[in-house]
């Protein structure tokens, strides 16, 4: 009765990325309400420069009342559905983008083609770039939400192209090879690659290395080069953001119609509620498409329009990315230094709204059994969602991904002590029980050696 | 290799067709009162402009609904951060109580039914994905709106039967059209997975009447298949008659809560009964909890803006508000109606009878050199061109039979229709006393002939009239 994409349930919504946020959905933390309720850390959010906006709003009340220069624009929004988009809206836009790029690179609003949030984005882009069956190489650990977006409905598969601590999860070449060939032996047509630039869950930034390889390995088998930016505006810390179309300039590759950028509003301006994404692309038959799509998934012109008007403010847009550059860094220190007094330490990040965090020395074993029984027992005792690294695909055990810009700096001195509790809690049990065989040892030498040894003690025989 | 996928290499988003190209004539060549009085008058655009009025004063008697504010405090913040695809819970209770109001509250829509979509363009699809495999059919009525070839065809695959709709019975829906489609989608192989009709319809602007109704669920109820209605014009009746829902039958035939009940899905927006195109507001309401379930997260694709549901639930939970609309929005929809079917009489063009709708379905065959689609192709460019009117032709909306044309009517002022009228008149007018010219141009030739044949004898009658140029 109803189709495949319904009964099986390749929407990938069983992942424990969604689980645990249902179980934050029941019992969520709450300052006053409910104080021990769970903390969400799984959330990639930017609650941070909220303020900014508000005050922006308050100055430009005619902006929200649909007014301008004290005419009612609202019939005009009511009845724009132009697929080609708000031009004004576009521009402001482009312009933000150069913005975040230093103006290293430049922005054609003809080239854009707008759509409702990156999800929807990222899905068009499948449609276009790939049939049924295609596959598109994604470095792992990548964003659960893929599995969803990329592949549910267009049919289009996902090969991973492996990344390890060891390096920094920097992309190789052999990686991508390896990925290529291991596409070809399951008989899947690659179509291209798929980068996060900043990186979610790794919260780094692409080098430029690593984006010339891509580019050379990728102009090399004529595939597509998807760069999903959304994160671009998030990058706090040295090294700079380099987005791939400024590598692709410097390759004489600026033009090249397999280069596509897929950018949004809901990390950098912490707007996700009002659904605003593009695809950015150079190749017209691409844009033409994509813009046709985009009737699936329009922005509401309510929306392009506030966001025109907000993002045409230079002074505006300049102190804005100033700023939430600035509470980012600070809220990321803040987490790291609170891990690293638990004894945790996390992948040195420059961007992003979360931190990839090494839990490996906290697993029974190096298995995802055991990373499982950590997250569930994360979630459950310590009351922290956070999002495990075999959600995201990870090859190895023991990371997870945690987020720190969705919460008030309260918020996170309390996940921070939960942390500190629980690793405490958990050292003691372990060091109690080595405590207890140095005892006996000792007991036996100083009954061997009687008179001869001082039992040194730590006092951690109290119970928790 | 190919580089791009075959969606975007085949022309299967169905935008070359002439309805579209009108369009773009339009654009190029655009009417304008003061700026441009020759320019192309657009009566292709199934728009609502005729309460915007309404609207507009409620959003200065209430600033907080745009201006995102609840009890004078901003709520910006939890709005922006909003994007849960379950839709803000006041948005859903004011949309299904103002579905139940079009209904005349004699259904109810329970908001946990609802999933909200970017317009119905969205929700259609999605349907589409969520009830056929690529490949698979769903049977449709025809005439119907041009844009269905993409919304349910593109990207889905999902494969359309037409059920022939012919002008002798109105093109009312008949047992014997929807068994021969059936059929026809047997013999090209294809398995039907369900009915999609859209009611009032476009492009007609009629009703679905009880008996055709009945007969739907009767049929979907045999077949075993699915019957999506989608009622986006559910609000713009302004006949007599009540508007008859699917919901109101299933009630009627005491067929809620079965399982019948979960093959029958209601598609709707605010694009044509608010004349909100632009806010991209659309809705699925589903039995089917599964359907329910999968729309829900496939609607991650294509929500609502957060803070377009905010304003929308403001102004629909103000019943006050929505019942004078509805009233109002009716009552002026009557009139330009009335407007266009006069000015068309008096230009001796008669349309299909109708009640609801922003167009009507006009019979322009007598004004074909042949009963042919060519001929309603050339019929079209001329109106396009020389008489400036954009309006749809008959095979744009796959009509079976030529002749027949798509003219909306609330997309423009009285004046602008008025003039519409006018230059359609002149037109016509032109065009008989060509036809008569012609005619008798061509018996004085007869005449002639026959003279000179038998010289002296017969004298030769002829009208004086001479041709008037455009």
């Amino acid at each position: 009765m109803l189709s495949s994409k319904v009964i099986n349930e390749s929407h990938g919504q069983d992942s424990s990325y969604f689980l645990g946020w249902q179980e934050y959905e029941k019992n969520p933390f709450h300052e006053t309400l409910n104080p021990s309720g769970i903390v969400q850390m799984g959330l990639a959010e930017n609650q941070l420069s909220f303020d900014l906006i508000e005050s922006w709003l308050d100055d430009h009340p005619e902006v929200l009342g649909l007014k301008k220069n004290e005419e009612s624009v609202f019939k005009h929004l009511a009845l724009f559905q132009d697929y080609h988009g708000l031009p004004a809206f576009k521009d402001a836009m482009a312009k933000f983008m150069e913005k975040i790029r230093g103006s290293k690179v430049k922005f054609n609003a003809n080239k854009m083609v707008l759509t409702a949030g990156s999800t929807s984005a990222n899905e068009t882009l499948m449609f276009c770039l790939a049939n049924p069956g295609d596959a598109f190489l994604i470095p792992a650990p990548y964003y659960p939400g893929f599995d969803r977006d990329l592949k549910w409905r267009t049919g289009v598969e996902i090969v991973p192209i492996h990344c390890v601590s060891s390096n920094g999860y920097k992309i190789t070449k052999e990686a991508l090879e390896d990925a290529y060939e291991r596409a070809h032996k399951l008989n899947l047509n690659v179509k291209g690659v798929l980068i996060t630039n900043p990186s979610n869950p790794l919260g780094t930034s692409t080098t430029r290395g690593e984006l010339d390889l891509l580019l050379t390995f990728t102009s090399a088998k004529k595939i597509h080069m998807v760069s999903d930016e959304i994160y671009s505006g998030t990058v706090f810390d040295s090294p700079e953001f380099t987005s791939v179309l400024e590598v692709a300039k410097d390759k004489n590759m600026d033009l090249d119609e397999k280069i596509h950028v897929v950018y949004s509003l809901s990390k950098d301006l912490g707007l996700p509620g009002f659904r605003v994404g593009l695809i950015y692309s150079n190749n017209e038959k691409v844009v033409s498409a994509a813009t046709k799509m985009s009737s699936f998934g329009l922005i509401s012109s309510q929306t392009q329009h506030l966001l025109a008007n907000l993002l045409s403010d230079e002074r505006f847009t300049t102190k804005y990315l100033e700023v939430n550059r600035k509470r980012l860094r600070e809220r990321r220190d803040r987490l790291v230094s609170g891990l690293k007094k638990a004894g945790i330490g996390c992948l040195k990040s420059n961007g992003g709204l979360f931190c990839w965090v090494d839990l490996r020395h906290l697993l029974k074993s190096n298995t995802f059994e055991a990373e499982h029984s950590l997250w569930t027992k994360i979630v459950c005792e310590v009351g922290l969602n956070i999002s495990p690294g075999s959600s995201c695909h990870s090859d190895e055990p023991g990371w997870f991904r945690v987020c720190f810009a969705n919460m008030s700096d309260q918020t996170l001195g309390v996940a921070m002590d939960r942390v500190h509790g629980f690793v405490e809690a958990m050292v003691m049990n372990t060091n109690h029980g080595k405590q207890k065989r140095t005892m006996w040892d000792s007991r036996r030498r100083s009954l061997i050696n009687k008179w001869v040894s001082k039992l040194s003690s730590v006092q951690c025989e109290s119970e928790r | 290799m190919k580089q791009l996928s075959t969606k975007v290499t085949s022309n299967a988003h169905g935008q070359d067709s002439s309805y579209f190209l009108g369009w773009e004539e339009y654009e190029k060549n655009p009417y304008d009162e003061i700026k441009n009085p020759n320019g192309i008058i657009q009566m292709g655009l199934a728009e609502n402009q005729l309460c915007f009025d309404l609207i507009e004063t409620w959003l200065a008697k209430n600033p907080d609904a745009a201006g995102l504010k609840k009890d004078g405090q901003s709520i910006f913040k939890e709005l922006a951060l909003f994007q849960d695809y379950h839709g803000l819970p006041e948005f859903k209770k004011a949309l299904a109580e103002f579905m139940e109001e079009i209904r005349g509250n004699r259904v109810t829509f329970d908001p946990r039914k609802i999933v909200l979509a970017a317009g119905s363009t969205s929700a259609n699809e999605t349907l589409m994905f969520c009830l056929a495999e690529p490949g698979e059919a769903f049977l449709l009525p025809t005439p119907y709106y041009p844009g269905f070839d993409r919304d349910l065809k593109w990207r889905t695959g999902a494969e359309i039967v037409p059920i022939h709709c012919s002008s002798s019975n109105g093109f009312q829906i008949t047992e014997s059209a929807l068994q021969q489609a059936y059929q026809q989608a047997q013999k090209l192989d294809l398995n039907v997975k369900g009915i999609l009709v859209t009611n009032p319809s476009n492009p007609l602007g009629t009703m679905l009447t009880r008996r055709e109704l009945n007969l739907l669920v009767d049929f979907i109820t045999s077949k075993n298949i699915h019957l999506i209605s989608d009622e986006i014009y559910s609000g713009t009746v302004f006949g007599f008659e009540q508007f008859v829902s699917v919901m109101d039958v299933l009630k009627d035939k005491k067929l809620e809560n079965t399982e019948v009940s979960k093959r029958v899905h209601v598609v709707y927006s605010l694009s044509k009964d608010l004349g909100l195109p632009g806010f991209r507001v659309g809705a699925i309401y589903s039995n089917d909890e599964m359907v329910v379930s999968a729309a829900t997260k496939m609607s991650s694709f294509g929500l609502v803006s957060s803070q377009t549901q905010y304003l929308l639930s403001a102004l629909l939970s103000d019943k006050k508000f929505t019942g004078t609309y509805l009233n109002e929005n009716k009552k002026r929809l009557k009139i330009r109606q009335r407007q266009l079917v006069s000015g068309l009489e008096a230009a001796g063009v008669t349309c299909l009878k109708s009640n609801a709708g922003l167009f009507c379905w006009v019979d322009m065959r007598h004004l074909l050199d042949t009963n042919t689609f060519e001929a309603e192709l050339e019929l079209w460019k001329k109106i396009v061109y020389e008489v400036k009117l954009n309006i749809s032709p008959g095979s744009s909306c796959h009509c079976t039979e030529p002749g027949w044309f798509r003219v909306c009517f609330a997309n423009m002022s009285e004046e602008t229709l008025d003039l519409a009228m006018k230059r359609l008149k002149e037109y016509v007018e032109s065009t008989d006393s060509n036809r008569l010219i012609s005619k008798s141009s061509h018996e004085r030739i007869k005449s002639l002939r026959k003279r000179t044949v038998s010289n002296w004898v017969f004298r030769v009658s002829w009208t004086d009239r001479v041709p008037d140029e455009r």
